[in-house]
């Protein structure tokens, strides 16, 4: 477990445009450098935000990595109830899932 | 007296980058309508700066080097660091306060050890109160934030102290200046409990918030907050620096939790100056 340098490098990713196209030219070169288990090396290669979810990345950041990615938000809801109905719930951080997975919008129920 | 204006708003993205999505367009435009306000008592206060006292999410500061508390002294600044089209607000550049932002971090030194930072990138915690309070950009901005994502966090009793700095601070200096706090009151953002909202805690807070309730505010543990009002009900430290930093009766001029698809309670609060 790195959450530290997971979310880290989804840090250096959202704020720098130069790591953005290096993530995109050469994604393994940028994962390299930093220290992730194959597991969370494995979540970014797939853009896989029900791992990255539950392995506990801060929403605030695994949110503007899938704004980046191009998720739109209902999906991107989605994608983090799908996280824990695969492989369980949030192992760290505060960014849990506390309503059992309902949605909380009219929009989203009327989509 | 130098600071002209004291007031608080919602920053959450979904406030732009969802508006087309939102079904309730009545609540919405009276939204819109507090915030333009919001805008107009900005400007007719005068104010040469704004202050924005800001809960920024891992745009510039991470668990490698995090202060408590930070305020910008750069010339100028860029945001958002979102996508533009998901934040749906064009990156642009923001003009900011390098010699007002020094004196201010100078007296605030005096009692709260801010640490500063001549580079700043904005995220929707300051471009979307930006993109209605000072539409076309041309206000200087002093950025200001509160760590209020990677805990441990600065508890509330400094963030009391944080704004009573705020307010000696902007006292100290002759340009007039007006100071927002933007954040959020119960909310569970960027999780699938996004919309989310606790609407009796939201009010009960905002009401302490609106006569400066000391006792009250600051009895909030970040284990209550969390219980009950979400991870993003650690951006009050916000809401209290900036009441604290006025002093006065607080109006809460907008508030509904019927608006979730913004992912939080809206607010839009003004504060009077005390003498």
């Amino acid at each position: 477990m790195s959450l530290y340098q997971l979310q880290k490098f989804l840090y250096v990713l959202n704020r720098d445009e130069a790591a953005q196209k290096k993530y995109h030219s050469d994604i393994d070169s940028f994962i390299n450098e930093f220290d992730l288990t194959d597991e969370e090396a494995g979540a970014l290669r797939e853009g896989d935000i029900g791992l990255l979810y539950v392995l506990g990345v801060n929403g605030q950041i695994l949110m503007h990595y899938a704004a980046l990615l191009g998720i739109e938000w209902f999906d991107y809801l989605d994608m983090m109830r799908a996280g824990i109905e695969k492989h369980g719930p949030v192992r760290a951080g505060v960014y849990t899932m506390t309503g059992g997975g309902d949605s909380f919008t009219e929009e989203e129920k009327n989509r | 007296m130098s600071l002209v204006y004291a007031g608080a708003l919602s920053h959450a993205p979904g406030i732009t980058g969802r508006a087309d999505l939102c079904e309730n367009t009545v609540k919405r435009d009276e939204f819109l309508a507090a915030l333009d306000r919001q805008r107009q008592d900005i400007e007719d206060s005068g104010a040469e700066a704004l202050i924005v006292v800001a809960a920024e999410h891992f745009a510039n500061f991470f668990m490698n080097n995090m202060p408590a508390y930070c305020i910008g002294i750069g010339d100028s600044y860029e945001g958002p660091i979102e996508d533009p089209e998901w934040l749906k607000i064009e990156r642009t550049k923001v003009p900011g306060a390098p010699d007002l932002a020094t004196r201010l971090t100078r007296e605030i030194m005096h009692t709260v050890d801010v640490a500063y930072a001549e580079e700043w990138k904005f995220d929707h915690g300051i471009m979307v109160p930006l993109n209605f309070l000072t539409p076309n950009y041309d206000l200087p901005i002093i950025p200001v934030n509160i760590n209020c994502q990677g805990p441990p966090l600065t508890p509330l009793h400094r963030a009391w102290a944080f704004g009573e700095a705020l307010r000696r601070a902007c006292d100290s200096v002759p340009e007039k200046v007006a100071l927002v706090a933007t954040g959020g009151v119960s909310h569970w953002p960027a999780t699938p409990d996004s919309g989310k909202i606790n609407e009796a805690w939201d009010r009960k807070f905002l009401g302490q918030l609106t006569g400066l309730e000391k006792e009250a505010l600051l009895s909030y543990s970040d284990e209550e907050t969390y219980a009950e009002a979400g991870q993003g009900g650690f951006e009050i430290r916000t809401y209290i620096a900036a009441a604290v930093a006025a002093g006065g009766q607080g109006h809460l001029q907008f508030y509904t939790a019927e608006l979730p698809i913004f992912a939080v309670g809206v607010t839009v609060m003004k504060f009077d100056i005390a003498a």
